[in-house]
């Protein structure tokens, strides 16, 4: 029973400890889809790495003449100030790659260690952890982080702690549902009789054995990440300008509508991003969840 | 005497639930109270502006109304006797009551909210159902695609670009608002401006709310169809080969009704969770919709109460929307308990 017990993720995934075994291996290259996203994402993350090799301007210079439409010389046009879309797209990636990375092991570092704890000592402190999980889930999350970011002042930091603060309880949960499914195998009550501090059994025991499903969950969460801080971004709350960030361009797109490469390939920028998280997370949930699974026929 | 019976667990399920719903709603003014405690700010000038410098005695009424002259656990008592009665202060932009705000934002919220979730729910369990049925096949493939893609493109920016083609571009609706100018909202009823309209006969009325509607609450839905796309078909899967299913089949019933009357209301359970699911991101998504049509709803309360740190209207739209939320995941969770006679005696 133990094993098999399902827990609910981030999007519904099934993430059950054996099925999770049996993934690690070689059955994720065998899905197209996962190959793009992981080809797509891989290519973000170059660009990010690479962006002043990569971009043809310098994101933040005022060089050029103001709105020009795309062309040869400019492939995403000019901004209002004059800057090099192009240039400012490529350089978005160092923002809203690292954010979404800081910003979900924040909030899987938070919840991976409340959810271990409500899930070993049970009783009161899985009480406690459980219901401030309700709590932070009664706010739809983008109110209460718009909430938290306005109150701390808005800046990129702030937008990043107020979604950790709202994200966090949803790690709690899967953590505690594999930690409960975890602490009642064989090998927890042997470290248990043969002495094993709570302590060094939660971490040596059953933490090796939660990692592996929440690292998969807060990977395809990444996607959901992304999407949040531009969000924010895109209000005013996160990135403020002249930062070259994705959500904040297409906001500044708005005051100039009629030009549309302004928002239109920021945009397409973190489509594309949240979209190769998406397709790794739908091809790996479909090799958790074997009753779905697709393209190999069942 | 057995109907009976079968009915006790409901009715105990149900009250459960509404004892959990209780405790939920106080936590929720207690988080709102922390809120009022941690933001920046001085109550007493922002709503009373110059007469605090000139009128102590207001002044020490406004703190004494607001139990601001007490130590902070008979504050929140004061905070909550105060919302007991219908009082949750006074906006400091809008200087009517937050109240009073609420009930002329909320509908048009709704409007456009429950517009979004209809459309996403016929589309989204449609498709849903469609991709099950033809699994592994190129309908399936393209509508794996779809659905990833409906949940992967920005709201914000999809409005945007949805507005510069239909709007800018085509001219084929509006570009933003709930009518036009000129014309006026039909008589109160619900405050839904398309149903008022048709429920006054002001067919034109109707068409310019309607035209109004369209686009944004399509934005607003895509998401979702994404989402229920992709759970609906995992739902349908997840029985279509139950062995009372074939049995349908083999007692030469039509395919349709198999799939509508047997494997549906077998999928429905997990369904309507998503569907609750789904009723959030409605909500985190009408923030930044009704930002971008200028649709005078709660998403842009929330938005401008929030910049401005405008404290009894932040207070009061995340109470309101928190109790809305929890309502809606209490009556999924009541549904859940009708539709699965197993949940209510677990």
């Amino acid at each position: 029973m133990s094993e098999l017990t399902p827990t609910q993720g981030a999007f519904g995934t099934r993430v059950s400890l054996r099925r999770w075994r049996a993934v690690s291996g070689s059955a994720v290259w065998r899905q197209p889809l996962a190959v793009v996203g992981v080809s797509i994402a891989l290519a973000w993350l170059l660009i990010a790495i690479f962006a002043p090799l990569v971009a043809p301007h310098d994101p933040l210079a005022q060089d050029f003449l103001p709105l020009q439409h795309p062309s040869h010389a400019h492939l995403f046009g000019t901004d209002e100030l004059g800057r090099d879309v192009l240039s400012r797209v490529l350089y978005g990636a160092r923002l809203s790659l690292p954010l979404a990375l800081l910003l979900v092991s924040l909030s899987l570092g938070l919840g991976l260690v409340l959810g271990l704890l409500a899930g070993y000592f049970r009783g009161v402190v899985d009480g406690v952890i459980m219901r401030l999980t309700d709590l932070v889930f009664a706010f739809p999350a983008i109110i209460l982080a718009m909430v938290v970011t306005a109150s701390l002042g808005p800046s990129i930091r702030n937008a990043v702690l107020a979604l950790v603060f709202v994200s966090w309880p949803t790690y709690a949960r899967v953590v505690r549902g594999l930690v409960l499914s975890t602490a009642d195998s064989e090998y927890v009550q042997a470290s248990r009789l043969i002495g094993a501090s709570a302590r060094s059994a939660l971490f040596r025991v059953v933490l090796p054995n939660v990692i592996g499903p929440v690292i998969v969950l807060a990977t395809l969460d990444l996607g959901n990440a992304i999407l949040l801080l531009a969000g924010l971004s895109f209000l005013g709350l996160g990135a403020q300008p002249p930062a070259p960030e994705w959500g904040q361009m297409v906001s500044q797109g708005t005051e100039n509508f009629q030009y549309w490469w302004l928002s239109t390939f920021p945009g397409l920028a973190i489509f594309t991003a949240v979209l190769a998280f998406n397709f790794l997370g739908d091809s790996l949930r479909d090799i958790f969840d074997p009753r779905t699974m697709s393209g190999r026929g069942s | 005497m057995r109907r009976f019976a079968s009915h006790r667990p409901l009715v105990r399920f149900v009250v459960r639930r509404l004892a959990a719903l209780v405790a939920l709603s106080i936590g929720i003014t207690f988080i709102a109270f922390a809120l009022t405690q941690v933001v920046p700010g001085d109550p007493i000038r922002a709503n009373l502006g110059q007469i605090a410098q000139t009128q102590p005695d207001v002044v020490a009424a406004f703190r004494h109304h607001y139990g601001l002259d007490r130590p902070l656990p008979v504050q929140y008592l004061r905070y909550l006797w105060n919302l007991l009665h219908g009082d949750l202060g006074q906006s400091e932009q809008t200087h009517d009551s937050v109240l009073h705000d609420l009930g002329q934002f909320a509908p048009a919220t709704a409007e456009l909210a429950i517009t979004a979730m209809v459309i996403a729910i016929v589309v989204g369990v449609g498709l849903g159902i469609l991709a099950a049925v033809r699994r592994n096949r190129p309908t399936d493939h393209a509508l794996r695609l779809v659905s990833l893609g409906g949940i992967s493109v920005p709201t914000f920016w999809l409005a945007l670009l949805a507005l510069y083609v239909f709007f800018f571009r085509l001219g084929w609706v509006p570009g933003g608002g709930r009518l036009d100018p000129g014309v006026l909202a039909p008589p109160h009823v619900t405050g839904l401006y398309t149903f008022d309209a048709l429920v006054a006969g002001q067919w034109s009325t109707f068409w310019d709310a309607f035209r109004h509607l369209i686009l944004p609450s399509l934005v607003l839905a895509l998401f979702n169809v994404g989402l229920l796309t992709r759970y609906t078909r995992s739902a349908v899967l997840e029985v279509i080969d139950e062995e009372y299913v074939q049995g349908a089949r083999a007692k030469g019933l039509p395919e349709h009704v198999v799939v509508l009357r047997h494997v549906l209301r077998a999928a429905m359970t997990s369904l309507i969770t998503v569907i609750g699911l789904a009723f959030a991101n409605v909500m985190t998504g009408s923030v930044l919709v009704e930002n971008i049509f200028a649709w005078p709803g709660i998403g842009q309360y929330a938005y401008q109460s929030a910049t401005a740190l405008d404290l009894p209207a932040i207070m009061g739209v995340s109470l309101f929307v928190a109790i809305v939320y929890i309502l809606v995941n209490f009556v999924v969770d009541l549904l859940y308990g009708v539709i699965d006679p197993r949940i209510r005696i677990a």
